[in-house]
């Protein structure tokens, strides 16, 4: 790792056209460490054209660089290999909101928090979670990181109609539109959304939108164990309620609260809460979200699962957590169990082999769980567990393809080099 | 008067070196070689385009799916794949010189699963029959293309397929979980399934809507809706299309997200009238249907608002279906326009843009006015909610000149399409039709990042060529020219709207 003097004497030497257009760039700190590695540079283009033009010049220099919305999420996914530069995306704010269309376009670095404030004005929203608080826009979208609403509105992908991506070469290229039906050429935003930057920089996303709904109900009910609590869930599935997430919530080993979000027409939603209250026993009804809801479990410094199921198989794995913890115990779970998609975090304490190990087990214990339908990544790991030889991504199907495309759009390996699944 | 392009292109000895090559891998039922039984396939539903393939084949297991593909890899013959045929952009236009891979005898339903929400279904299934398979559960596949009897799922993964109800549901790409492809290098890869959110790049997406270019879809685990507990269609009379379009405005700025809103205007009502008696609202200028599902009390409350903001729009007659029945005789006018139209015009282009809603209006009043200074006739049919517009440009084909100014019409609303910042294609895909106006749409840089994504898949060139980006050897052709109905909806095996 380079040492702060020798950062500093870096920094005076970084190649100059790497502040290209007006970008600006100062040595990186140990605050601006990704997994670990320290940055040689922090480069914080002023726009679009300028964030392209610097990852060409990057490119011309042989620099690896990674993006770098808020930050927030900042240590998920594997530590790359190299990170010469790290690309701050902070100034590429900016929302063009078309409200009669019910769409916006909006700069990778604009805050979730701040886009929200400007769609509200006209009572309409991005129906994506704030999991992460302080994410932007390009950061929820790099890490394809959706909340309880992915079960009505579908993941955070479903809602992408545009996107802009600089390449690594310094090429700014588009896909889709500002259209909600368009089948036009491949739908490259797709592929960004959860790559983690390793194909290109999205500069800019444009949504489809909906109006924010004019009542909103939860209804919570607990239940004693896991088998119950899928029986609520199926219930609730099965019945004419529509709700807009079906959330679940067990912080140890003890009961699970299964909660139910209605949003809709203040004429419809008491009918639905109570078809819902009577599918449970002892439900409260609250207009008011839950505790937590829709935040990842665990704190600062846990190692941060998530594991996918198919929904009728969310109370094996539920089952199959409550004593995965390095130490035998139970680690707590949340999430859409639903949709099928639950989080779960080894606390910080465990030491880093104990919890390679806790993953690699609750790993093989998921394949007969989901009937080997599921999957468990590694979100965040601190970066003595990546040392001790995490495998943040298991194994994924596809790789060969997968690497095809990387090679393709980053034949350099210039781009967040390591991050991504089988070392991308 | 229009030619219809020749192709200039003769099957070379590497096929016929294929074929006994294709008949171990497909058995000699699987594969056709005879000139007339080829001859049926050399177009999908734009017959404007047509070329008879040089060899059809016709797997029955993706394992055979992967051998035929990757053989037309190793020798380097291009490949196209097809579905039912129902496609309007010529993506399943054949190739002379390569191999037509059909997926129609892949047609089983693997498995139904409630519990999970999702089916599992081979390529060749139609559409429709998956939402019959599930409907015992009270579920149904939302994605509801207007072949939906007959299109198949592969099909609609090529072309991410909508569907009048895509407005509140998405479409195809919004409903698959989980895909087994076999890529243009004859691999079997499985991608996502019963869980949700698959690690890894994704590909699912990327792949939906790759209009055969990327391989093909020989498994697919699609998702599948709760049926809702009730459903409302409403039909609005209006004076005329402002008068109708103020009222999607002002439902949607409401905050009602209908299942589907599609509107006609006076010349496709007449044409509506004239086929099918669809009894619309006498002097009706424009019409308007709404139709909303989801839970009983919403859909009820929803459809007074609907109702008041038509009224305040100047709806002069509203008409509510809540049976099955009703709702049809409401649909009938609007499902039966595009073949309508094909009895009060001797040929005619239909066209498929779209634009952001709220130009609707603009670019309504500059179609009327492309169509006063041609002197071409243009009906709109269009499914409102979205702002896909399908105007329907009408043309006698005996008249000299009537065709060449009939597809310039149809180009330059596409332009207008573009230059209100829409697209030149909302469902019908870009195929063949359309790679040419690729480039009017999207920049240089843009086509370049699809071409690199391309060759990921497909290193050797022979997944469908010359379809979905521009090539040199294409552009200048016309748009594609219809002559009458689709023959699908000829034969009554599909509707078309």
């Amino acid at each position: 790792m380079t040492g702060k003097d020798e950062q500093a004497q870096d920094a005076g030497g970084a190649p100059e056209a790497i502040g290209a257009a007006g970008a600006e760039v100062r040595p990186g700190t140990d605050r601006d460490a990704v997994g670990g590695a320290v940055p040689r540079w922090v480069v914080r283009p002023s726009d679009a054209d300028g964030c392209a033009a610097v990852l060409g010049a990057a490119a011309r220099a042989g620099l690896a660089v990674v993006p770098r919305g808020a930050g927030t999420k900042i240590g998920w996914g594997a530590p790359p290999r190299r990170c010469d530069a790290v690309l701050d995306l902070s100034a590429l704010t900016g929302v063009d909101h078309a409200a009669g269309d019910l769409v916006v376009e909006a700069g990778a670095g604009t805050p979730l928090e701040e886009l929200a404030a400007v769609l509200a004005k006209t009572g309409q929203r991005l129906p994506v979670d704030r999991v992460v608080p302080g994410s932007t826009v390009g950061g929820v979208v790099a890490t394809g990181l959706s909340g309880p609403g992915r079960m009505l509105y579908g993941p955070v992908r479903d809602l992408i109609i545009g996107m802009t991506v600089a390449g690594p070469d310094g090429a700014a290229s588009r896909s889709g539109g500002r259209v909600v039906k368009n089948v036009a050429g491949y739908d490259l935003g797709k592929l960004h959304t959860g790559a983690f930057g390793t194909l290109g920089v999205i500069t800019s996303v444009t949504f489809r939108l909906r109006p924010i709904p004019p009542a909103r109900i939860v209804v919570s009910a607990e239940a004693p164990d896991p088998p119950r609590a899928r029986e609520l869930v199926s219930s609730v599935l099965k019945s004419h309620t529509a709700p807009t997430a079906i959330e679940v919530d067990r912080p140890g080993g003890g009961r699970i609260s299964v909660q139910v979000l209605l949003e809709g027409p203040e004429d419809g939603i008491r009918a639905r809460a109570q078809e819902v209250s009577d599918l449970f026993s002892d439900a409260v009804a609250s207009p008011d979200l839950p505790v937590g809801w829709g935040t990842l479990p665990g704190g600062p410094g846990d190692t941060l699962l998530k594991l996918t199921t198919p929904p009728a198989r969310a109370a094996e794995v539920m089952e199959a957590l409550a004593d995965a913890a390095p130490d035998g115990g139970p680690l707590p779970v949340r999430g859409s169990a639903g949709s099928g998609v639950l989080y779960s975090a080894l606390p910080s304490a465990a030491a880093p082999d104990g919890a390679v190990r806790a993953v690699s087990a609750l790993r093989a214990r998921l394949g007969n769980a989901t009937g080997g339908h599921g999957s468990l990544t590694v979100l965040d790991a601190a970066p003595p567990v990546h040392a001790a030889g995490l495998d943040p991504w298991g194994e994924v199907p596809g790789l060969p393809l997968m690497r095809s495309v990387k090679q393709n759009l980053d034949p350099d390996g210039v781009l967040s080099p390591g991050r991504f699944a089988g070392g991308i | 008067m229009q030619e219809r392009p020749t192709r200039e292109r003769s099957p070379d000895d590497r096929l016929s070196a294929l074929v006994p090559r294709l008949r171990r891998i497909c058995g000699d039922d699987g594969v056709l070689t005879d000139p007339s039984r080829r001859r049926t396939y050399e177009s999908d539903g734009l017959t404007y385009h047509a070329e008879v393939p040089g060899v059809v084949a016709l797997p029955t297991t993706a394992e055979q799916v992967a051998e035929v593909v990757g053989l037309c890899a190793a020798e380097g013959v291009p490949f196209v794949p097809r579905g039912a045929g129902t496609g309007l952009s010529a993506g399943a236009l054949p190739r002379a010189d390569g191999v037509l891979v059909t997926t129609s005898r892949m047609r089983r339903i693997v498995e139904v699963d409630p519990d999970n929400e999702c089916a599992v279904v081979q390529p060749g299934v139609a559409n429709l029959d998956i939402t019959r398979a599930a409907a015992p559960y009270g579920y149904y596949y939302a994605p509801d293309p207007s072949s939906q009897q007959v299109c198949s799922v592969g099909g609609n993964i090529a072309e991410n397929s909508g569907g009048a109800h895509c407005l509140k549901y998405g479409f195809t790409v919004n409903h698959v979980l989980g895909l087994q492809i076999a890529t243009p290098q004859g691999e079997l890869v499985r991608l996502g399934g019963k869980a949700p959110e698959a690690p890894g790049y994704d590909l699912i997406g990327a792949f939906i809507g790759s209009e055969g270019t990327l391989g093909i879809a020989t498994e697919a685990t699609v998702r599948l809706v709760r049926s809702p507990q009730k459903v409302t269609t409403l039909l609005a009379a209006f004076a005329g299309m402002d008068a109708g379009g103020q009222a999607v405005s002002s439902v949607i700025a409401e905050g009602v997200l209908p299942a589907a809103v599609e509107m006609m205007d006076a010349l496709s009502i007449e044409a509506a009238e004239a086929a099918v008696a669809c009894d619309y609202p006498e002097g009706a200028g424009a019409v308007l249907i709404v139709e909303l599902d989801g839970p009983a009390a919403d859909v009820d409350a929803d459809a007074a608002a609907v109702r008041r903001l038509c009224e305040r729009a100047g709806a002069f007659e509203i008409r509510e279906a809540s049976g099955a029945a009703e709702r049809a005789r409401i649909w009938k006018g609007r499902k039966s326009a595009f073949a309508a139209v094909g009895r009060i015009s001797p040929a005619y282009i239909v066209q498929d843009g779209v634009v952001p809603r709220t130009a609707l209006g603009e670019v309504l009043g500059d179609i009327a006015r492309l169509s006063a200074e041609s002197g071409i006739r243009v009906a709109n049919v269009f499914h409102a909610g979205d702002g896909n517009l399908h105007p329907l440009v009408l043309f006698d084909d005996a008249e000299p000149g009537a065709g060449e100014r009939a597809a310039e019409v149809s180009g330059a609303i596409l332009d207008l399409c573009i230059r209100h910042g829409g697209s030149i294609t909302g469902e019908h895909g870009v195929g063949v039709d359309k790679a040419c106006s690729m480039p009017r749409m999207f920049a240089p840089q843009d086509l370049e990042a699809m071409d690199r994504f391309r060759r990921a898949f497909d290193p050797a060139g022979v997944a469908n060529p010359e379809k979905l980006l521009p090539t040199p050897r294409l552009c200048g052709e016309v748009p594609g020219v219809r002559r009458d109905v689709h023959p699908l909806v000829a034969q009554g095996r599909a509707e078309q709207f």
